[in-house]
């Protein structure tokens, strides 16, 4: 107890000094949280993804399409309960900065398919009725202030012209970690248009989206449709929706990792001024540990202090750093407008926080305590400041 | 008078640990601050040196990327034929018709998928570009299920190394030979025969059509014409400007990143170096009384503060501008947001940036030493000489 | 009358560099029990490292040192560290309080290396402290305490754990005249009243004359002049 009230006061000596460190912790500490929900949030459509689905594309790329005939021959492979099927549009609202996606889905099958895009009964069923009529997730309608009724335009760039939708439901995610920025539309309508502009492009769909009943068998199930349709003259893969989700976070990788390097120099930097903190703060002390050697403490009492203080400091700003991480991940979403669909901070992620929090204290009071621990208790008493 | 410089460098040199722990926080942030803007720059200089300048690019109106863009034979055909179109050596017109299309390859070691762009250019698709030339093999033979590859696919994924062969379009296509394209985009290529991936995906249109302008000034011209032209719904851009344009969005993502994670690191360099000055103002208390008294004043021992402040922020940031030019070893690539098509690229260190990045430094030195100096200068003779 | 220190042969060197530096050079002496011995000699004699060697604070380089007949040189060090706290009493020039301690607080200190109470410990703090005549500042820190009253804290401090000797390194060093008598008044109460052994350093002369018995260093050799002081008391 009387070591608490000398690390106490000890560390309330140089308030400034004190401070600022905390401060210093608290910074790196949410800049690493933040950074570490970036990376979560890349992942968010993997993690999203049901064991219950699988994604059949273009063997080639996801560049070209399948023949929307394929799927009957689906719908009676063993094991796969319904199918439905999405395109691609890749429109522009606006300008280019507000992206966010937007497919032509099967509209009587793919929500069924996604229960967790909860939709109310009579919205869907006005969607239904609609064949120019679009589905718009909560997230998107709060950013742009859509209505139920508005004209949406979109630009197309695959499909190019100016089309329009309307607004016929909103839907909201089941889970926090549901997205709900994404634009849906009947295929029916795109198809009707593609056949007058483009004949030789109609009745193509982007991915097929297959319901499986077993989990276990989505590996079995995926080489069967693939051999179905090998040698034919759209070849097929098909993946899980996890798989399939990875894929795309893969071919970012690099970004990914850059982030998560970048995440750990930060603690790295903050480390080296904590360091620097507790090393000038032993160093001053240095007359003070020779005393109580002196009078007969042991050197892991001296450790105690020093790692006590070092440890309290970090970890009080490491816990204000966890805390601040919240409203600070709100705000920074709300200004990325539809970059990050999910953004949540995870449980993990504040115990990474709080870990880097302790190992900064740790590896700060290494060196100083080491030092006081085996310095002669003489030159000690002889050292000044 | 002002304090003689030795004295700011000394002082440092006295208290290594001190010294070496400030400036090592301050070399990390430098070093993610250039590393960031080494990313931008390379990939900006690697899409920029991926078209001429004297070349023009034709695609359909509003498609962005030529993997969205359709062309058809009849349109390509008005297109070809435009005056401003170069005549080669033989008379014949250097356009190529091309298809770009994304397939879905593996990376060695690892697997994973990634989306690599195939082109099929013309017969002039390598005289418009004389930045690409063969480094291995051969060029492919027109007519033929061979194709060619930028030597960085060709060691980063499986099938596209010289003498391999990958699968689609129901048919295997060996590559031949490897190209350099001088660390441009098309590096990230790989090229066939136009007509052969055509009938392979079945496209029965171009993507773009590329063709070299007699007179690079004769663009304008030749813009206004082809996109006023009502048979045609196309759009041209100088073949330069359209793969810069095509960095935008991730340049800029790169970008705003980059210089967000600095200034919060910055922040923390800034208390680090704070925390020292503050220090080395409290120890040395009697020395600048001693200093005040003989003399010197309040002012210089500002500035003899400040510049030691300002010599951790450089010192800092040589070490860290150092480090991150180790970082032109290594190569990026990732996945381009606007072609979908995966893109190498590395770290370009430009004379600007190690200039900015310098310039970073010296300011967060100046905002760390800012307070502790001027407390510096303010002591009191009377109170400091007492605190001997 | 009990020899409490006995040194044989004693010497101390120091490694500088490549050289040795010779520091103590064949040192024989006897402290008794009950004595008030000043060790005094120009800066450099080396009269500081003879007093860390006895009071278990440094090693020597060679010879034998016996206190309370137990080998000091020949403990571990945390036999050594566990010697000092119940034996050796410390007052330093510059006093060397905790900052962040209160003066009871300070005094208090040695006490927790013992397994006494805590209603105990303050007990013999209040003692201590109504000893040197510092009760009522208790629970001041040492910053808002003068140069005087610190070291009347650490010879509390010195005290407190019931010591065999209290060593002094320069005790008045630091003090203005007025506070510097009376600490060596103090510190003689507890000498005569107590019995307390003392061995202090000073090249103060009026610090001398407060002790019973004078030893002089000059470049780490003791010279034969083994002056007996009569007591003058308070000035």
């Amino acid at each position: 107890m009387y070591a608490l009230k000398l690390i106490l006061r000890n560390a309330l000596r140089h308030k400034l000094r004190t401070a600022l460190t905390m401060l210093g912790i608290v910074i790196a500490v949410l800049a690493f949280g933040l950074l570490q929900t970036v990376v979560d949030a890349w992942y968010a459509g993997a993690n999203a993804a049901s064991d219950k689905r699988l994604i059949t594309r273009n063997a080639i790329s996801l560049v070209f399409p399948l023949p929307i005939s394929y799927r009957d021959r689906l719908r009676q492979i063993d094991g796969i309960k319904s199918v439905s099927f999405a395109n691609w549009f890749g429109g522009v609202y606006i300008n280019e900065r507000n992206f966010f996606p937007q497919f032509a889905v099967d509209p009587q099958t793919y929500f069924a398919l996604y229960p967790e895009y909860k939709i109310a009964p009579e919205q869907l069923k006005a969607f239904l009725r609609d064949r120019r009529g679009c589905v718009v997730g909560r997230k998107l309608a709060n950013l742009y202030g859509w209505k139920l009724g508005d004209v949406i335009p979109l630009r197309g760039t695959i499909y190019t012209g100016n089309w329009e939708f309307v607004v016929r439901a909103i839907y909201d995610g089941r889970d926090t970690s549901t997205d709900t920025a994404i634009f849906f539309f009947q295929w029916d309508y795109l198809n009707e248009a593609i056949n007058r502009m483009y004949p030789r492009r109609a009745n193509s769909v982007g991915v097929f989206v297959l319901q499986i009943d077993e989990a276990d068998r989505a590996a079995e199930i995926a080489r069967k449709v693939d051999a179905t349709f090998k040698n034919s003259l759209a070849e097929t893969l098909t993946e899980t929706e996890k798989a399939f989700q990875l894929g795309f976070v893969s071919m970012t990788e690099a970004i990914v990792l850059a982030i998560r390097i970048v995440s750990f120099l930060v603690i790295f930097i903050i480390m080296a001024v904590m360091a620097n903190t507790m090393a000038m703060s032993t160093r001053e002390r240095l007359s003070e540990y020779a005393t109580l050697k002196a009078i007969g403490f042991r050197p892991g009492f001296l450790l105690l202090l020093i790692f006590g203080e070092s440890l309290i400091i970090a970890l009080i700003a490491g816990t204000v750093g966890c805390l601040l991480t919240f409203p600070v991940a709100r705000t920074f979403v709300a200004h990325t407008g539809t970059l990050f669909h999910v953004f949540n901070v995870s449980s993990q992620t504040i115990l990474m926080q709080l870990g880097a929090a302790f190992v900064i204290g740790t590896v700060a009071a290494v060196v100083p305590s080491l030092r006081a621990a085996r310095q002669g208790i003489a030159e000690g008493l002889r050292a000044i400041g | 008078m002002p304090v003689p410089f030795s004295y700011s460098l000394r002082n440092l040199a006295v208290r290594k640990l001190t010294t070496a722990l400030t400036v090592g926080g301050m070399a990390l942030v430098v070093f993610v601050f250039s590393t960031v803007l080494m990313l931008e720059a390379g990939l900006r200089s690697t899409l920029v040196g991926t078209g001429s300048y004297d070349n023009a690019l034709v695609t359909r109106r509003g498609s962005g990327a030529e993997v969205q863009s359709a062309v058809d034979r009849v349109q390509a055909g008005i297109i070809e034929t435009q005056p401003e179109v170069m005549l080669d050596a033989q008379s014949q017109r250097l356009v190529s018709k091309e298809v770009v299309v994304l397939i879905s390859l593996r990376k060695r070691g690892s697997d994973r998928p990634a989306n690599v762009v195939i082109r099929g250019i013309g017969p002039q698709g390598m005289a418009l570009r004389p930045q690409v030339q063969l480094v291995d093999g051969r060029m492919f033979r027109p007519g033929s299920s061979e194709i060619i590859a930028g030597r960085s696919i060709g060691e980063r994924f499986a099938g596209a190394g010289l003498g391999e062969t990958l699968r689609f379009g129901m048919r295997d296509w060996t590559v031949v030979g490897h190209f350099d394209a001088g660390r441009s985009g098309f590096d990230s290529e790989i090229w066939g025969d136009t007509n052969q991936l055509m009938q392979a995906f079945r496209r029965t249109m171009y993507s773009s059509v590329l063709l070299r302008l007699s007179d690079a000034r004769a663009f304008d011209a030749f813009k206004r014409r082809v996109e006023g032209d009502p048979r045609l719904t196309v759009e041209a851009k100088r073949e330069s400007v359209f793969y810069a344009e095509q960095s935008e969005a991730l340049a800029r993502f790169i970008r705003i990143l980059g210089l967000t994670l600095s200034i919060i690191f910055s922040t923390g360099a800034v208390i680090g170096a704070m925390i020292t000055m503050y220090a080395a103002v409290a120890n040395r208390t009697a020395e600048i009384g001693t200093l005040r008294a003989i003399g010197f004043r309040s002012g210089s021992i500002l500035w003899a503060f400040l510049l030691e402040a300002l010599l951790i922020g450089a010192i800092g940031g040589a070490l860290g501008l150092a480090l991150a030019s180790l970082m032109q070893f290594v190569s990026f690539s990732t996945m381009n947001f606007q072609t979908f098509a995966e893109l190498a690229f590395s770290f370009k260190l430009t004379p600007a940036i190690a200039v900015q990045a310098m310039l970073f430094a010296v300011v967060m030195g100046l905002l760390g030493g800012l307070l502790p100096a001027l407390r510096a200068a303010r002591l009191k003779v009377v109170d400091a000489l007492r605190a001997a | 009358m009990t020899v409490i220190v006995e040194a044989r042969h004693l010497s101390k060197s120091y490694r500088r560099g490549e050289q040795l530096v010779p520091v103590l050079t064949d040192i024989n002496l006897d402290i008794a029990e009950g004595e008030f011995l000043a060790l005094m000699g120009p800066s450099g004699s080396g009269k500081s490292t003879l007093l860390n060697l006895i009071a278990g604070i440094d090693r020597p380089s060679a010879g034998s040192l016996r206190v309370q007949g137990l080998d000091i040189a020949a403990l571990s060090e945390s036999a050594l560290a566990a010697w000092r706290a119940a034996a050796v009493g410390f007052i330093f020039q510059f006093y060397n309080l905790l900052p962040v301690l209160t003066a009871f607080e300070n005094v208090e200190l040695p006490l927790l290396l013992t397994p006494l109470t805590r209603r105990e410990r303050r007990e013999h703090v209040e003692l201590a402290l109504a000893m040197v005549g510092l009760a009522d500042r208790a629970h001041h820190y040492p910053s808002e305490l003068s140069g005087g009253q610190q070291q009347r804290v650490a010879i509390a401090r010195a005290i407190i754990t019931d010591p065999a000797i209290l060593v002094a390194d320069e005790p008045t060093g630091d003090l203005d005249r007025v506070s510097a008598a009376d600490v060596l008044s103090l510190m003689n109460r507890l000498n005569t009243d107590l019995g307390k052994t003392i061995i202090m350093v000073t090249h103060d002369q009026r610090a001398a004359r407060a002790a019973r018995r004078i030893v002089h260093l000059d470049k780490g050799v003791l010279s034969d002049s083994d002056v007996e002081v009569e007591t003058a008391v308070s000035h």
